[in-house]
């Protein structure tokens, strides 16, 4: 074996390739973005280079005749649970480059995952379940602010007659949306499924702070729009293209961070969209250079309903951190619609490891402390909470909704339907599966019909499933389980931790 | 307000139950005996651990008056009561709830009657409220700090009585048969979880409402929530507790009509709402929106009188019974048909309500 220095020793993943079934087709050469697999001209066979692969499984799903394997590297760095392997292995690049450590994807990390921890109830004898096939389950869901109390008189002819006027509302079939992914960081085909798939499903996406292209303005009855800190591609015209705005002044992958999405992403759509020169970087600055307080958000929200002529709710999307419910409250407070809040396991295109994995509280945690204070204070009506970051299935969604959520994003999961496989390194605009690039010839591999059927299969099925758990707890409306954490019991967790979510132990 | 330490941390009430209901529209005034006999025919609905009874018009002489009807464990509950009653209210008169001693309960708790107003200018941290919030803080805080002191019911010309036991056994100890009333309800509980308490029985009450209910409010973990975020805290482990404050909350605080009020609690269905004119889209819409932490969903069928009026209500798909029926002036509402018939087997109309859709019936005044 020839010296290899350790840092390139010490990679994650082995290519296994099964020599009888391999045909030398160099299916998985034109696969590969990141080059692992290559021709051997002298030996006439496809060969391979294990350090360069980062497990994205790419090869291994299209080759014809199945000969590949991708596996975790057998070799183990010496057992210590103080000097885990990531730890060795961060530090070696980081002494061969200098460089801050850029992670894609959500948080890998293991700290709790609460929705593992909560169970969900049914109806036994005393309360029939109820059978969606047979019977109305109703998930319709208004997003926006809501009245304390309807005034309602009875007109001349006895009929009664509303004096109350709703402010606007972000109407869903189905209380899952799909989460802010700006176009650049994720491909025109997905955000062009994305707008399809919601449009078909009653629900709405997220333009990401990307601007809007102007081929998917026609589906702005399904689309939020979001302005964040480097305010790219905003415009009047923009603004007034969606059902909702969205602020957004943090995210739980990167707490207190801006965003930087390389020049290499920028081609000319994306420029025009984004209205920046083509190739140069697109920086989102830290906080928004116009918010140093609650007044100045105040401020901009207002200004944004201005600029919408009050015909759209809007959201403020803040990470979920350390004094999330008081943050939250004071968003309700300077006109807020909808506060969405978003948990530290959500994903990103590129953040600093170290603050991704270490910075912000899971997405229970603070939705739990969010309701309540907001019920608290008396103004939980003033605004809908949007929960988001690691949302894995749609039991995941009830539970989110029993703890108090209105709706909830989905990010991580909206790619993983159209293949994503939480390689994480989207930062690297090589995206194997077509999504977080924006190639040319990796995007080519997202089509953006089969990728729209995909997305609205997803919402579909979790729309069932959430139709099934609602049937069988007895509700026929979601609004009967929004906040109604009765329906939640925690298992094996502290009395501390039930108290901050609110919920009694199971077996009582 | 604030919701207290651990309001998450509550025991809920499962339960079945039958009801009855009856109402003279020309407020004529009909016997004990029907109503206990409705529900002697419905014995099996219930287990022995709650029944009771309301009735409107049998306080003619103090209709003016609030009548506190109150539950005492021993002496010092009543004393304790009594003092605080003084406290808060002028007194104009006070009596034993008459009882028999029967065999079924053999050791009830103490039964008073106290009739009070409320003083023209009271001295106390109550002062600033309107009346009939003084009334109900003054209620909360009796029960709330007198051990053993419980206010069955407060409202003006009715009262309810109740306890733990079968309603026969109860109207039999409360010598109901005695009683002539232009409204009745009644209700027999089969709990399946909580002990047999007396405060827990139905029917419930608050100001002059009264409930009584068969079902489970499977929305109940939500609605105990908005409630406390409008100022009620839910105490009692009773899903009717919630649909009494909800009542208060629409009707007297919110100022909606009956109507309005049950369409809260059971609203049309989206689907429904669509097809709607855009008035009543926008109606519809704009109530469910506002009003759907309070929606009751899951299985039930209510009661709901005051001095003037006869509310029967089913969920949305009706998974509770509920008959209502017709004789003369009078209207019968109950869980099942057998019970009316048992008391008036010739009726002029007998329907089936439908899911959803409330059945008022009014005074003819
Ligand atoms: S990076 Fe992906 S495509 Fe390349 S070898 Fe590894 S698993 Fe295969
Ligand atoms: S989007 Fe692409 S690059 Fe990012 S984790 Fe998924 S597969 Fe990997």
């Amino acid at each position: 074996m020839l010296f290899q220095p350790v840092n390139k020793n010490y990679h994650e993943f082995c290519i296994i390739r099964d020599k009888d079934l391999c045909i030398n087709c160099k299916v998985c050469v034109r696969q590969c973005s990141y080059e692992a697999h290559y021709w051997d001209e002298s030996r006439q066979k496809v060969m391979h280079d294990n350090t360069k692969c980062i497990g994205c499984h790419r090869c291994e799903a299209l080759c014809p005749t199945a000969a590949l394997n991708i596996v975790n590297k057998p070799s183990d760095f010496r057992t210590n649970s103080l000097w885990r392997p990531v730890f060795l292995q961060n530090i070696y690049k980081q002494a061969d480059t200098g460089g801050v450590l850029l992670a894609g994807m959500g948080s890998p990390v293991d700290i709790p995952v609460y929705w593992d921890s909560m169970l969900l109830d049914a109806s036994q004898v005393t309360n029939p379940s109820i059978d969606p096939l047979r019977e109305p389950m109703e998930l319709k869901t208004f997003l926006g602010a809501k009245p304390k109390r309807v005034k309602i008189v009875t007109g001349k002819d006895g009929k009664p007659e509303l004096k109350t006027k709703l402010s606007p509302q972000i109407e869903l079939d189905v209380p899952i949306m799909f989460a802010a992914m700006s176009f650049g960081a994720i491909n025109f085909n997905l955000h062009r499924a994305m707008a399809r798939a919601a449009t078909e499903t009653g629900t709405v996406y997220n333009t990401g702070e990307g601007g809007l292209h102007k081929s998917l303005y026609k589906y702005g009855k399904n689309t939020i729009v979001q302005v964040a800190s480097g305010r790219f591609g905003v415009h009047l015209d923009y603004l007034k293209a969606g059902v909702g705005i969205e602020i957004k002044v943090g995210q739980g992958a990167k707490p207190g961070i801006g965003g930087h999405l390389p020049g290499e992403k920028i081609n000319d759509q994306v420029s025009e969209t984004r209205m920046i020169p083509i190739g140069s970087d697109a920086i989102s600055p830290a906080p928004h250079h116009d918010i140093y307080s609650i007044e100045d958000l105040l401020q901009l929200i207002f200004a944004l309903k201005e600029a919408s002529e009050y015909k759209a709710p809007i959201s403020v999307k803040i990470a979920a951190v350390h004094n999330v419910a008081a943050i939250a409250s004071g968003i309700a407070r300077a006109g807020a619609d909808i506060v969405t809040i978003d948990g530290m396991r959500g994903g990103t295109g590129a953040a600093p490891a170290m603050i991704r994995d270490n910075v912000g509280i899971p997405i229970e945690l603070a939705l739990a402390q969010v309701d309540q204070r907001l019920r608290d204070e008396g103004i939980r009506n003033k605004v809908s909470i949007v929960a988001a970051g690691g949302i894995r299935c749609s039991a995941d969604v009830v539970k989110a909704i029993a703890l108090g959520a209105d709706a909830v994003y989905i990010g991580t999961a909206t790619l993983i339907a159209v293949g994503c496989t939480l390689c994480g390194r989207c930062y690297t605009g090589k995206c194997p599966w077509g999504i977080a690039t924006n190639d040319p010839k990796l995007s080519k591999r997202q089509n953006p019909d089969i990728a729209a059927k995909k997305l609205a299969n997803l919402i579909r099925a979790w729309g069932h499933e959430i139709e099934e758990m609602l049937g069988g707890m007895g509700l026929n409306s979601i609004e009967s389980l929004r906040g109604n954490r009765d329906k939640l019991r925690g298992v094996g967790i502290s009395d501390i931790e039930l108290d901050i979510l609110g919920i009694k132990h199971a077996g009582r | 307000m604030k919701a207290p330490d651990r309001y998450y941390d509550f025991q809920k009430d499962i339960s079945g139950c039958g009801i009855f209901g009856v109402i003279h529209k020309g407020r004529g005034m009909i016997s004990g005996e029907i109503p206990i006999q409705g529900m002697t025919c419905m014995h099996d609905r219930g287990n022995g651990l709650g029944g009771g009874f309301a009735a409107y018009g049998i306080y003619p002489e103090h209709a003016d008056q609030y009548a506190f009807h109150m539950m005492c464990d021993d002496d010092n509950a009543i004393e304790g009561s009594e003092k605080m009653l003084r406290t808060y209210f002028d007194m104009h008169h006070f009596e034993p709830i008459p009882t028999r001693k029967i065999l079924a309960i053999p050791k009830p708790p103490k039964f008073n009657r106290y009739f009070v107003t409320v003083p023209e200018k009271p001295v106390n941290e109550f002062a600033e409220l309107p009346e009939e919030d003084y009334i109900v803080a003054v209620v909360m805080k009796i029960n709330a700090t007198i051990p053993g002191a419980f206010v069955v019911s407060s409202g003006k010309n009715m009262g309810a009585f109740k306890g733990v036991g079968f309603p026969e056994e109860i109207a039999d100890l409360f010598c109901l048969d005695e009683y002539e009333a232009y409204i009745w309800t009644g209700h027999n509980r089969f709990p399946t979880n909580t002990p047999g308490w007396w405060g827990g029985a139905h029917p419930f009450t608050l100001l002059n409402w009264s409930i009584v209910h068969n079902g489970e409010i499977s929305s109940y973990g939500i609605n105990r929530r908005y409630l406390c975020e409008h100022d009620y805290l839910c105490t009692m482990m009773t899903d009717t507790e919630v649909v009494a404050y909800e009542l208060d909350m629409l009707i007297r605080k919110h100022g909606l009509s009956w109507e309005m009020a049950a369409k809260c609690f059971a609203p049309p269905f989206w689907d429904e709402i669509e097809k709607m004119d855009e008035k009543d889209k926008e109606l519809y819409t704009t109530l469910r929106a506002t009003y759907g932490p309070g929606m009751l969903n899951g299985p039930f069928a209510i009661l709901v009188a005051d001095n003037n009026r006869l509310m029967g209500l089913n969920d949305r798909i009706k998974l509770r019974p509920l008959i209502v029926a017709e004789k003369d002036e009078m209207v019968f509402m109950s869980s099942e048909e057998s019970a009316i018939r048992d008391v008036c087997p010739e009726l002029d109309r007998v329907w089936m309500p439908k899911a959803g859709e409330p059945v008022i019936v009014d005074l003819e005044d």
